[in-house]
């Protein structure tokens, strides 16, 4: 294994193309700030701060989402992500970095008393609406930061942990003893990070921050749809720094077998994605009671009704078809193109879930919307650049690195 | 069917099978098939079959399902007996997803599964010909289909001495035919010639 290209080195031209879409990003942010963000009209405001809020949320979650992907496969004891396990663990490393941002993002909103953002933040109408005093417990400025710190900052912690772990397997080689308490200490320490992630993306946190933007209106199914819309665009990124770091001629040991498995990953979770996008609203469709309808009036019949019906193209049509065949999620061209269109497709499923409940009268996707993009694009290829340059590729002595090597589908 | 004569090799052990399959080839014989007691990975690669096209056959059925489903209801609920259901326009597509799922998921399942069974040639009441007995508990039996021109003996030693710890030739029906096994014959009743 002496002959293995493990030490990532940051190439100029990615520093470069970083910094140049986070100036970009930076310049969006401030112009917005100042014409927006601190504009006395509160339309602008709230378009400025949902626009901060969705794509924080949306580039916390899908990092967050490679924990979970690590997370997953090692319980279930899953030994072929082991010659590239080293960039979920790197896309993972941006949790806290972005955790932080959505963190400040939310409690300025908060704080701030956005509460044409929160619409439960405005006390006075809370006491007047029996639906709302209702749902107080919840919904109120206390809960809200203490469930949100104690997300971000167990979702960081326990992650680290799992990283910390898997540095051992990069010491020395393991005798039978110290693999199998390796490989026990891993499940551990997984199974914990699942169960948080289950009482956070599971159930709470998509309730908390993002659907409680309707007050009013609730659904059980938001969660898992916000979970599995972060997972399927997180896969979608490990797969693109898969295929990248194999252009650079790195990851010599990765092949079309763990592609391919990344690819059904996509297609499978695409599908159940759209599962979940059906249930919701299908059941809400049959009903049409007022108070559930609402949230869905004004995306399938106003102004949101190209952007809703465009992603449901995007996220299953296109998965679907494309993705179903073998050739296809081996196919490295391909499963870019995929990965590419399916980030983007979820991020514009993020758009419209706050967005569309924000400023449901015009579809506001214009420079703001992709400067911010552009920042966390550039933000998340210069650290996970800087987080892969500074392990080796690939743990050398995890006891599961032979089973991967060897993985065939 | 026709019976063809074949030559039988059985081997013991997956390291000494795929070297052996790949000499075979490359000697220019047609294998016939590879028994083994469990899934070899890489096998059908070394014996150079061609991939399955058992998921083209599931799309097709799949497809077929959906459509069945969409123009069936579509035709009863809005041509042949319109119903009106809590206020719902009678072409009410989202509470037809689910049927149009299901009948996707059970035609898809249903004919792939079918498929199977025919392309292996299984089913009830029919029996193939089984080279060796030993093939279900612990032996690769490589099957070898000859010509006229193939001499066996020649064959049998280039068996054995790839390592081939048994060889034999038989004259054996390769496909399928009605019969059952617990009435006609015990496969497993053969006297069995133990490896050395």
């Amino acid at each position: 294994m002496a002959s293995l290209r493990t030490q990532f080195e940051v190439p100029g031209k990615m520093k470069t193309w970083s910094y140049a879409l986070i100036g970009l990003g930076l310049a969006a942010l401030l112009y917005g700030m100042f014409t927006k963000g601190f504009s006395s009209d509160e339309h602008e405001q709230v378009h400025f701060w949902g626009t901060l809020m969705y794509n924080t949320i949306f580039w916390t979650l899908i990092c967050n989402a490679s924990m979970f992907f690590i997370s997953v496969t090692t319980l279930a004891q899953a030994g072929f992500t082991q010659t590239f396990r080293r960039i979920p663990e790197a896309i993972s490393t941006l949790v806290p970095i972005f955790g932080a941002i959505t963190f400040a993002v939310l409690l300025y909103i908060v704080f701030g008393h956005k509460h044409h953002i929160y619409h439960w933040l405005d006390t006075e109408a809370v006491a007047a609406d029996p639906i709302l005093k209702g749902k107080a417990g919840f919904l109120n400025p206390t809960f809200f930061v203490i469930w949100t710190t104690l997300t971000i900052a167990l979702w960081s912690f326990l992650g680290w942990r799992i990283r910390k772990l898997n540095d051992e397997a990069d010491a020395g080689p393991m005798d039978r003893e110290t693999s199998e308490k390796f490989i026990h200490r891993g499940t551990v320490r997984t199974a914990m990070f699942t169960v948080w992630f289950g009482l956070t993306v599971g159930s709470t946190v998509p309730w908390l921050w993002m659907m409680s933007i309707d007050a009013h209106w609730y659904s059980t199914m938001y969660s898992w749809y916000t979970f599995v819309s972060s997972f399927v665009a997180g896969m979608s990124l490990i797969a693109l720094w898969v295929i990248y770091l194999k252009n650079k001629g790195y990851l010599e040991l990765t092949s079309q077998e763990h592609l391919h498995d990344i690819g059904k990953f996509m297609f499978a979770f695409s599908i159940f994605w759209t599962y979940l996008w059906f249930s919701q609203y299908m059941l809400i469709w049959y009903a049409n009671i007022p108070e559930e309808t609402v949230y869905f009036k004004h995306r399938t019949q106003g102004a949101y009704k190209g952007i809703f019906f465009f992603n449901l193209i995007v996220n299953f049509l296109c998965p679907l078809l494309i993705l179903m065949k073998r050739s296809a999620k081996r196919n490295y061209t391909l499963v870019t193109f995929m990965a590419v269109l399916i980030i983007f497709g979820h991020w514009i499923d993020f758009y419209q879930m706050v967005m569309g409940s924000l400023m449901k009268e015009h579809v506001s996707l214009g420079w703001l919307d992709f400067g911010i993009l552009a920042f966390f694009v550039g933000a998340m290829i210069l650290f996970v650049g800087t987080a892969l340059s500074k392990k080796p590729l690939i743990a050398k002595y995890h006891p599961y690195l032979k089973e991967s090597v060897i993985h065939q589908v | 069917m026709a019976k063809k004569k074949f030559v039988v090799g059985c081997f013991d052990d997956e390291a000494v099978l795929f070297p052996a399959v790949k000499k075979v080839r490359t000697a220019g014989y047609k294998i016939h098939d590879v028994y083994t007691p469990f899934a070899v990975h890489g096998l059908d690669h070394a014996m150079g079959l061609r991939e399955t096209s058992l998921h083209t056959a599931g799309f097709i059925y799949g497809i077929t399902g959906t459509a069945t489903a969409l123009s069936s209801i579509s035709w009863i609920f809005t041509k042949d007996w319109p119903l009106n259901i809590g206020g719902k326009p009678h072409f009410a597509l989202p509470a037809w997803i689910p049927i149009m799922f299901e009948l996707t998921v059970l035609f898809a399942a249903v004919g792939m599964v079918l498929t199977f069974c025919y392309l292996c040639q299984l089913a009830p009441f029919v029996k193939k010909h089984h080279f060796h007995a030993r093939a279900t508990d612990d032996l690769f039996v490589m099957v070898i289909e000859c010509t006229d021109k193939t001499n066996t003996d020649d064959l049998q030693a280039f068996l054995t001495s790839n390592g081939a710890l048994e060889t034999k030739v038989e004259v054996a029906e390769d496909g399928w035919w009605l019969g059952r096994y617990d009435k006609d014959e015990m496969p497993f009743e053969e006297k069995q010639i133990v490896a050395a």
